[in-house]
């Protein structure tokens, strides 16, 4: 057909236009609504702790997803060397999603408990002091500065409304739950671990009792990354997880 | 447009458009460009139906060859696991005494080690084991766990105050900040500890301390300050120090009782490789 056709009757123009954007529309939004369906099914995954949700939004105001990826594509050499490729569902209640394409540092996708919370703590003040080839850009001011939480309980239901399935029990407990976090062996760390499992990591991060800093919520994220699957269930043969 | 204009210089066709005394060009698409545009649209439709592509409602269609970047992967990994599986099985089988002993076997583990060494404890303990203020140096002959085969093999695998269960555990109290003893009590033994070390220290209170020492410190360092690998207690009298040399230094680790943790790696690294890292650690210098 002559282009001439189209561009000398606005009405075919527009028809045709409008058969164009609607191909265009359904075939990027229309997947979005069984955008489930690619979700794996697990067992392990929960909504992050209000302490570990700090500890995301620190890891991406700091820019730590810049030069960090938390993907381990599916090749044998990531698989080799980080572990078990990521799966969708690992990310379902990260908003935004932080899988990242820039790896100046190494993977982070499974970094929690390869390293002590001592380590993280030197490595986040002085990344030479532990690692003397590296050239990551000291973070010291970490742990001396105050993790403001006053919004957190806010914080918890913006994540329910971008579908994040917080209770309202674990909403109305937000800022408890957050303190109780970093206090072992107290009421609270136990109602945190009935709230969010048995596996929640409950101690000073910091090594900081005195204060709750913002060293104390990122290496809570950090230690809890690439921990809550149990792989050992997981069935990467199975149909419904082939890809 | 009811007859054809031909624009005199070029020779081509043109719209019949004019502004300001220039005439706009008809020029077609050059033939092979339009041809290789249609080949691609061709072979898109012919991906559809050999590669998995489209979303349906319930999965996606799944394409006549079905092909799943996942069971490849897999396949991948599998494929490396049967090349390396007779070296594994080897290393399994064998003692780690035995390992060192076949040339062939501490090659293997050799090489193995050394790249999970760099990957998993290098940053710690320092890309050549050479460790940092508060990580054991792996190269000399000083062992808080034990430098023989089989210790080092344990401590890998559980690690030392980690989440694991049997883990290696202790941990030296915090004399000074939980109140233990009194600061001048703290200064005294900082002097008697220079003593065990063979530096020049206040003799009187080395005097003082030498109680002290019996009572609080002893149970774990031995009278003599020599240490004891069961519960990880380093030898005082060597001049080796985790957490440093000056009398500074270890003021503040008799008030604050450090203790750092190694992760467990049994969860992470196949029993295998722990026996190859095993191996490599022991090579580094002060293996027993």
């Amino acid at each position: 057909m002559k282009h001439e056709k189209f561009e000398r009757n606005s009405i075919l123009l527009l028809v045709g236009i409008l058969i164009v954007v609607a191909i265009g529309g359904a075939v990027e939004i229309a997947p979005l609504f069984w955008v489930n369906g690619t979700i794996e099914k697990i067992s392990g995954m929960r909504p992050y702790t209000p302490l570990e949700l700090e500890g995301q939004k620190i890891y991406v105001s700091e820019g730590c997803n810049v030069c960090h990826s938390q993907m381990i594509r599916s090749l044998r050499d990531e698989v080799e060397r980080y572990g078990h490729y990521s799966l969708a569902a690992e990310s379902m209640y990260d908003h935004p999603f932080l899988w990242g394409s820039e790896r100046t540092g190494p993977d982070l996708a499974r970094v929690g408990g390869k390293y002590s919370d001592e380590w993280h703590r030197a490595h986040l003040a002085d990344p030479r002091s532990v690692v003397p080839e590296s050239i990551m850009p000291p973070y010291v001011h970490l742990e001396k500065t105050p993790l403001d939480y006053r919004d957190i309980r806010q914080m918890l239901e913006a994540s329910r409304d971008v579908g994040v399935p917080y209770t309202d029990d674990q909403i109305a407990n937000a800022q408890a739950d957050l303190e109780a976090q970093v206090a072992p062996d107290t009421d609270g760390a136990d109602a945190l671990k009935k709230r969010y499992g048995a596996k929640v990591q409950v101690r000073d991060f910091d090594g900081d009792p005195s204060q709750i800093t913002k060293a104390d919520a990122l290496i809570a994220y950090l230690q809890m990354l690439g921990t809550l699957v149990d792989f050992k269930t997981y069935q990467a043969d199975a149909p419904g997880n082939r890809r | 447009m009811s007859k054809k204009e031909i624009d005199e210089v070029s020779g081509t066709e043109t719209t019949g458009h004019e502004w300001d005394g220039i005439k706009e060009l008809n020029t077609p698409l050059p033939r092979w460009w339009l041809y290789l545009f249609i080949a691609c649209i061709v072979w898109a439709v012919g991906y559809w139906f050999v590669m998995p592509s489209w979303p349906m409602l319930h999965g996606y269609t799944h394409g006549m060859l079905d092909h799943s970047q996942r069971d490849e992967v897999m396949a991948n990994v599998r494929a490396l696991q049967a090349a390396r599986a007779g070296k594994e099985q080897a290393l399994n089988q064998a003692t780690l005494k035995q390992i060192q002993d076949n040339p062939d076997l501490l090659q293997f583990a050799m090489a193995e080690g050394k790249t999970v060494f760099g990957d998993n404890c290098a940053p710690c303990h320092g890309s050549g084991g050479q460790g940092a203020h508060g990580y054991p140096n792996l190269n000399d002959d000083v062992w808080l766990w034990g430098g023989k085969l089989d210790e080092i093999q344990h401590t890998i695998t559980v690690g030392v105050r980690s989440s694991a269960q049997d883990t290696r555990e202790s941990q030296m109290p915090a004399f000074g900040r939980d109140g233990i003893l009194k600061p001048a009590e703290v200064a005294d033994l900082t002097q008697y500890v220079v003593h065990l070390s063979g530096r020049p220290a206040d003799p009187a209170a080395v005097r003082r301390a030498g109680k002290l020492f019996a009572d609080n410190c002893a149970a774990c360092h031995g009278a003599q300050g020599k240490g004891d690998r069961s519960v990880g207690a380093p030898n005082l009298t060597d001049n080796e120090w985790l957490y440093g040399p000056t009398p500074a230094d270890i003021r503040d680790q008799i008030w604050n009782g450090h203790g750092g943790v190694m992760p467990t790696w049994g969860g992470r690294l196949s029993p295998a490789t722990i026996k190859a890292l095993a191996v490599y650690v022991h090579s580094l210098g002060g293996g027993e």
